[in-house]
C-alpha cells in the first residue's frame, strides 16, 4: 500500500494528540519549509534518512524521441536525493551494528 | 538545512513546542523509512514520491585495483520530485 500524507496526519493525530485538521495543517507547514529551502537552492539534510540536493543541469542537445527531431534543452535546476546509509541498510534489512 | 533547523523552523511557523515539532519531524521521516523497508511506495503530493528499486547482482570492479568483485543484489529507494517542487525549484 502506498504511504500518503493522510497516513502521516493520522499518526501525528494519534501520537502527538493534535486534532486531525490541525495535524494536517502542521504537515503542510513542514512540507512548505522543505520546499522553500529547496526553492532557495538550499540542500535539506535529514540524518538517518537522506539528503535532498538542488543540482544545476547545464544546457544540452536532446532529441524528441517521437519525431527524432533535434532540440536544445535549456539549463534547469533539479532536486536529487542521496539515500543515507542508515536508510539503505533498513531497506536491505541489514542488521544494525 | 539540517534536521535540527527544520525542527526549529517548524516550531516557529506552526507555533508548537520544540518537543512537538521534533516528534512530528521524527514521525514524518520514520513513516517513510518504515514504508520503504516494507517495499511500499511513498507519495507525498507536491514534494516527492519514492519507490524501492531492485538491483540484480552483477560483477563490479574495484576502480583502484581493477579487481573484479561480485556485487550482491540490492534494493535502493528511487526518488521522484513532485510536480510542485519541480516547478518551484526550476522557476
Amino acid at each position: 500500500m502506498t504511504l500518503t500524507k493522510a497516513h502521516i496526519v493520522d499518526k501525528i493525530h494519534e501520537e502527538v494528540g493534535f486534532p486531525t485538521k490541525r495535524s494536517a495543517e502542521i504537515v503542510e507547514t513542514l512540507l512548505e519549509i522543505i520546499k522553500s529551502a529547496l526553492e532557495a537552492k538550499e540542500d535539506v539534510l535529514i540524518s538517518g534518512f537522506g539528503k535532498f540536493c538542488v543540482n544545476e543541469k547545464s544546457q544540452r542537445r536532446g532529441r524528441n524521441p517521437a519525431t527524432g527531431q533535434d532540440m536544445i534543452l535549456d539549463k534547469r535546476r533539479v532536486v536529487t536525493f542521496r539515500c543515507s546509509s542508515v536508510l539503505r541498510d533498513k531497506i536491505n534489512h541489514v542488521g544494525i551494528k | 538545512m539540517n534536521k535540527l533547523e527544520l525542527i526549529s523552523a517548524l516550531k516557529t511557523e506552526a507555533d508548537i513546542s520544540k518537543a512537538e515539532a521534533a516528534k512530528i519531524v521524527e514521525i514524518f521521516f520514520n513513516s517513510m523509512t518504515d514504508a520503504l523497508a516494507d517495499e511500499d511506495r511513498v507519495e507525498i503530493r507536491g514534494l516527492c514520491s519514492f519507490y524501492v528499486k531492485q538491483y540484480k547482482s552483477y560483477i563490479g570492479r574495484n576502480p583502484k585495483t581493477g579487481e573484479k568483485v561480485p556485487i550482491k543484489p540490492k534494493q535502493l529507494p528511487f526518488f521522484k520530485s513532485g510536480k510542485e517542487l519541480k516547478e518551484r525549484v526550476n522557476h
